[in-house]
């Protein structure tokens, strides 16, 4: 029974930077925008982070910085997306590829420097209690913040009015604007939202999950997490699901190494982007099913006029 | 007063051209203000950055190295990109077109072929492999409907690892030292030398016969033509019965035949052997290079070239200026971020609006 409670431990540790990032993205395409540069974001946050954490011995003030830094990083999307009409997917490329290039660039002198990490805090007495304490308590605090913020988007998202709002920008933005919402404002703060969510994924990357730098740490998660999105078919509860079930994936590697299968690691290491690439697509063979369920203007530039 | 965006009746063409020239205007403000925040000065910087890697003759013959495996790269993606197919995996096909012809070179070791029939071998097999790691892609979105840009990215991180198998295991040279690389290819398969003492190879005269034929595919075949009309109107090419899942397979396809004989370029020319990594992101660059030179095969050449200066200017800025050479990758997301931005004035005119008066 051990072994289960730590291989839900791990999957969910690993699974965790995928839940940062897919939800804010979930909730950038919500509002009818596609953002494709969460891979360049979470490596922002990532560095952000590292780098305030290392220079501050405070690991949480990384955590905050990383968010913040890829916050602002995901403006320059905004603004020449929403503001200049630019194609978004090629937006959204150009923003990966600078964030990759932004994040390597400042994190050169980084690669060996340790920080203290923010490690799983055990809980007197509930930690304690056989299994289900572990199951339960043994997270990562990061975890858990993750799944407040699932909480707090499935709650924003569809009990709320401006969640509300925010959907029927996403559905349909000419209807929302003759109604008097600010379309291009409410785009606005649902790109930084998800900018802030994918630096939150980075900084657990840098600061919790693997203390350290290494350039393009993020190994393609920021890609996996916009798969993520469309698998999930934009809904919250199913990014936890699709998340966890993904990290535990990429464990697949290290358990078969511990059972001794004798397959060279780096063919295990494809598994979690070949299985994206299955999920996907499964997931998208029903035309119908996307068409239902995605935001109707995804990805189309919104004018005014 | 505010300004506001008008759109135009017709796309300016004026502003098609100027637009990359704007923006790589824009690069060079931005790259003084790097400079100067790492306390360099700017003219010497820029002096080292731009002017000192093609000082020299063995300079230009670099820039023109470079710059082959983007032209040739961004010529064939820019076709799929032509029709809204958007090939992002070129890095993986380039990975596979040189673990392709780099396992002809292997497989034919010391026997002794003639250098032109192995190069020949080498290349077919180089662009059969990329091919076949676009038409992944291919499949999955004219048969599941996956969107492309995901499935062809996840298969660059897949050929990575593959290679990185190949010369960490079964390919490894047994007398590397156990370093992770494959045995150095024999002469008969490297290309021939172009330009005595520098490393310009005779794949600079392939990319350039690649990037004339894609020119003539696509302004005179009508194929070609289909697949922009195809990207320009999508519903006006259904209703004509322009066979969108061709186009789908034709773009897929074109950019990874290139990309697959870019890779074999880069084994059989300046490296030399197989390497866990046979490129500094080719096929991500050249994704740039198509944008800024306007998916047109003469842009292309041009912005190629610009493009690799940047490497160039990279390297030299890590040598000379002791700045890291990751600022490439910062100087080329930059130069993007600007041509979309420069983009604007392509569609829409810039006017000042002045409110309506009080009454």
């Amino acid at each position: 029974m051990d072994t289960f409670a730590q291989l839900v431990l791990l999957s969910l540790a690993a699974g965790t930077p995928l839940v940062f990032a897919a939800l804010g993205e979930l909730v950038v395409e919500k509002s009818g925008v596609l953002n494709l540069g969460v891979e360049g974001m979470m490596l922002v946050g990532a560095i952000a982070s590292f780098i305030v954490a290392a220079h501050t011995q405070s690991p949480w003030l990384g955590v905050g910085a990383g968010a913040l830094a890829a916050a602002a990083l995901s403006t320059i999307f905004a603004v020449i997306a929403l503001t200049l009409r630019a194609n978004q997917v090629a937006t959204g490329l150009a923003l990966s590829l600078f964030g990759v290039g932004l994040s390597a660039f400042i994190g050169r002198d980084y690669s060996s420097v340790v920080i203290g990490g923010i490690t799983p805090v055990a809980i007197p007495g509930l930690s304690d209690i056989p299994v289900l304490g572990r199951l339960l308590f043994g997270h990562n605090p990061l975890v858990y913040v993750s799944l407040a913020l699932f909480a707090g988007v499935q709650w924003f998202l569809y009990r709320t009015r401006a969640g509300l709002v925010l959907r029927a920008v996403g559905e349909s933005p000419q209807s929302a604007h003759a109604i008097g919402y600010p379309v291009i404002a409410i785009r606005y703060a649902a790109v930084v939202f998800g900018g802030a969510c994918a630096g939150l994924g980075g900084a657990y990357l840098a600061v919790a999950y693997t203390p350290s730098w290494v350039e393009g740490m993020t190994a393609g998660r920021g890609w996996i997490a916009l798969a993520l999105v469309v698998f999930a078919t934009w809904k919250p509860s199913r990014v936890i699901v699709g998340a966890y079930l993904f990290g535990s994936v990429t464990l697949a590697q290290f358990q078969a190494q511990a059972a001794g299968v004798a397959v060279p690691s780096q063919l295990l290491a494809m598994l979690p982007y070949v299985a994206t690439i299955v999920v996907l697509a499964i997931i998208s063979r029903d035309a119908t099913t996307i068409r239902l369920n995605a935001p109707a203007s995804l990805g189309k530039p919104y004018h005014p006029e | 007063m505010k300004l506001v965006l008008e759109g135009r009746p017709q796309p300016s063409r004026a502003a098609v051209w100027f637009a990359p020239l704007l923006a790589t205007a824009a690069t060079l403000v931005v790259g003084f203000v790097v400079f100067k925040a790492f306390g360099k000065d700017p003219l010497a910087a820029f002096d080292a950055f731009f002017i000192q890697p093609v000082a020299t003759r063995y300079g230009i013959a670099e820039l023109l190295l470079k710059a082959t495996p983007l032209m040739l790269i961004a010529t064939g993606v820019a076709i799929g990109y032509r029709a809204n197919v958007w090939n992002i995996g070129a890095e993986g096909q380039l990975t596979l077109g040189a673990i392709a012809g780099g396992g002809v070179a292997l497989a034919v070791g010391d026997a002794e072929w003639p250098s032109a029939l192995l190069l020949t071998v080498m290349f077919a097999a180089g662009a059969l492999a990329g091919m076949l790691w676009a038409a992944i892609p291919a499949w999955l979105r004219t048969r599941f409907n996956a969107n492309e840009i995901l499935t062809s990215l996840m298969l660059v991180y897949v050929a990575t690892l593959l290679l990185s198998w190949l010369v960490h295991g079964p390919w490894r040279d047994p007398e590397g030292y156990n370093f992770p690389q494959s045995r150095l290819f024999t002469d008969s398969a490297l290309l021939p030398n172009l330009v005595a003492e520098t490393r310009l190879n005779a794949g600079l005269l392939i990319a350039l016969a690649i990037v004339a034929i894609a020119w003539v595919f696509v302004r005179r075949h009508i194929v070609g033509f289909e697949m922009r009309v195809a990207g320009l109107a999508p519903a006006a090419a259904n209703y004509a019965g322009i066979a969108a899942k061709r186009n789908v397979w034709l773009g897929m396809l074109a950019g990874g035949a290139c990309a697959g004989i870019a890779g074999v370029g880069e084994a059989a020319g300046p490296i030399g052997q197989l390497l866990p990594s046979m490129s500094p992101g080719y096929g991500f660059a050249a994704i740039i290079v198509a944008f800024v030179g306007r998916l047109h095969p003469l842009g292309i050449v041009f912005a190629s070239i610009l493009m690799s200066l940047l490497y160039l200017g990279g390297e030299s800025a890590q040598m000379n200026l002791a700045l890291p050479s990751a600022v490439t990758g910062l100087f080329q997301g930059t130069l993007l971020f600007f041509l979309l931005a420069a983009d604007v004035f392509v569609n829409f005119r810039v006017r000042v609006v002045q409110p309506a008066a009080a009454t």
